[in-house]
């Protein structure tokens, strides 16, 4: 599928390939942006976690949202939604310490011609590592501008050459009742499902992250590889993934089984859509005091809305 | 001894808001202060809706009537801590915004009922003087037994609003129920039989 209006950014905007090339360089650019503050305070502000390496190597990319204030480094890695440790925003940074997300590998099988089991360093070795900066909306009315470091999940997915059956890809988190406390109880169905239509896994939007700030993803934050849609609720962005298929029929998803009327498979971020617990049509950006109205698609409407025309997104939600 | 009971208990009961003032100043409030407020005196306001429900069977429990004398602070520290959560839901989260307030309202079924639990608590706060105890002679009992509804709303309240982990609301229905289980003539005469033997 061509992708018509790839992002908001002026070419001109975009960091030539002898900036980004330089470790030095990236940094001395973040400043400007306001990354590089954060990332010196982190080591501080961590709690209970090792100190996250840094990531070499970093590309900008044009599809990175401009014209937003980062979230800060400490608010991202304290404040998350990861059931795996524990229902409330402070328990993943609290409990997910005896989570070892070392070594790693992906098992990738369904509709492709090369399935496999394959370990995380072969799986990113080929592709270059981009920022991301991508808003993240989450379906109870707050949001976060965050600066993901990740790979196009298309790029990754071509690799096992999905057949034409594969019209839906399906993901599912590690199942670790042992490292991951909240899984000894019953919560929610595990592991936790996630699942994307082929066209929007392919989409240049979605990403699979290794790392947030320029430093690799700590565990509360679905280290060591999660998936980022930065148009969809944030529960659909899965974390810690451990399988990757590719399927024929829309699979099922960890919410959907759970309240099946208020998230859908889709779950675009839509604020005309009344939901029974938050409105959708507001949201708190994290750090902020006053809402602030909730964007279609969660503002990428020019990338993705051509993925649904036709649709009754209120009916498909 | 028994005069330092109530300053003290007052002291006591405001000691949550002194934890959530102390946290404030000091940061501790997460990435998102006003959801943790608006949680924070929310759960405060069902505890203490609950332990003002606890005076009675503590009282048959333990034959001290003096207790009840402290029924009547309790019960308004639940109106307190009640007040607290509304006012963060609409100054804080909600900044005055009557039409998105109004939607939750008829919107959404955790708020209308926690909303109404609230309206409620208010007449009872209203007519927990001496005077209108008076005034309002028997009807004053029948008025004031809406502190059932109020609880279960509130409960009921905190259930919707959970996602997935209904451990908490859950607990505190038990709670409730437990606490109007010791209410029924049945649990009154398990203590006498008690009492009486012992003696």
């Amino acid at each position: 599928m061509l992708i018509t209006k790839p992002s908001d950014i002026k070419p001109s905007e975009i960091t030539s390939k002898s900036v980004y090339l330089s470790r030095r360089n990236f940094l001395k650019t973040s400043i400007n942006t306001g990354i590089a503050g954060s990332v010196a305070s982190s080591g501080i502000l961590m709690s209970g976690n090792a100190q996250a390496a840094k990531l070499d190597n970093i590309q900008k990319s044009p599809y990175s949202t401009i014209g937003e204030d980062l979230t800060d480094y400490d608010s991202i890695t304290t404040y998350n939604n990861f059931y795996e440790f524990g229902t409330n925003k402070e328990d993943p940074a609290k409990y997910s310490g005896q989570f070892n997300p070392k070594p790693w590998s992906i098992q990738v099988d369904g509709e492709c011609n090369k399935p496999g089991e394959i370990g995380l360093e072969d799986l990113i070795k080929p592709h270059t590592l981009e920022e991301r900066i991508y808003r993240l909306r989450c379906v109870e009315a707050w949001s976060m501008v965050i600066p993901w470091v990740g790979i196009p999940l298309g790029d990754i997915l071509k690799r096992f050459e999905p057949t034409a059956n594969a019209k839906y890809v399906a993901f599912s988190t590690i199942f670790r009742p042992d490292e991951m406390p909240g899984q000894r109880s019953r919560v929610l169905r595990w592991p936790y499902l996630e699942g994307l239509r082929i066209d929007e896994a392919m989409h240049p939007l979605s990403i699979l992250s290794v790392g947030l700030y320029g430093e690799e993803l700590l565990n509360q934050s679905g280290a060591p590889i999660r998936l980022v849609v930065p148009w969809k609720y944030g529960y659909k962005s899965i974390k810690s993934i451990v399988k990757i298929s590719f399927v024929e029929k829309q699979p099922r998803t960890a919410w959907n089984d759970s309240a099946p009327n208020e998230y859908g498979f889709y779950s675009n971020v839509n604020p005309n859509r009344n939901h029974p617990r938050w409105s959708q049509k507001k949201e708190r950006r994290i750090g902020e005091f006053l809402k602030r109205e909730t964007l279609m698609f969660n503002g990428y409407a020019n990338q993705v809305a051509s993925l649904y025309e036709g649709m009754n997104l209120l009916k498909n939600h | 001894m028994q005069k330092l009971y109530k300053p003290l208990l007052f002291s006591a009961a405001l000691l949550p808001l002194a934890v959530l003032i102390y946290n404030g100043i000091n940061d501790k409030l997460t990435a998102n202060p006003i959801e943790y407020i608006t949680h924070y005196t929310g759960d405060w306001t069902i505890y203490f809706l609950l332990i003002t429900l606890s005076i009675t069977p503590l009282r048959n429990l333990s034959g001290k009537i003096f207790i009840v004398r402290f029924r009547r602070m309790l019960g308004l520290f639940a109106f307190f801590y009640g007040c607290l959560h509304f006012l963060t839901y609409f100054v804080l989260d909600q900044f005055f915004d009557f039409d998105a307030i109004i939607e939750d309202i008829v919107d959404r079924p955790y708020v209308t009922v926690g909303f109404t639990a609230f309206v409620l608590l208010i007449p009872l706060a209203i007519t927990s003087t001496k005077k209108m105890i008076a005034r309002l002679g028997s009807n004053w009992r029948r008025l004031h037994s809406l502190i059932y509804v109020i609880t279960a709303l509130g409960i009921l309240h905190y259930y919707w609003l959970v996602k997935a982990d209904i451990t908490v609301p859950l607990t505190l229905a038990l709670i409730f129920t437990f606490l109007l289980v010791m209410r029924l003539p049945m649990a009154k005469n398990v203590k006498n039989t008690l009492f009486s033997t012992s003696n």
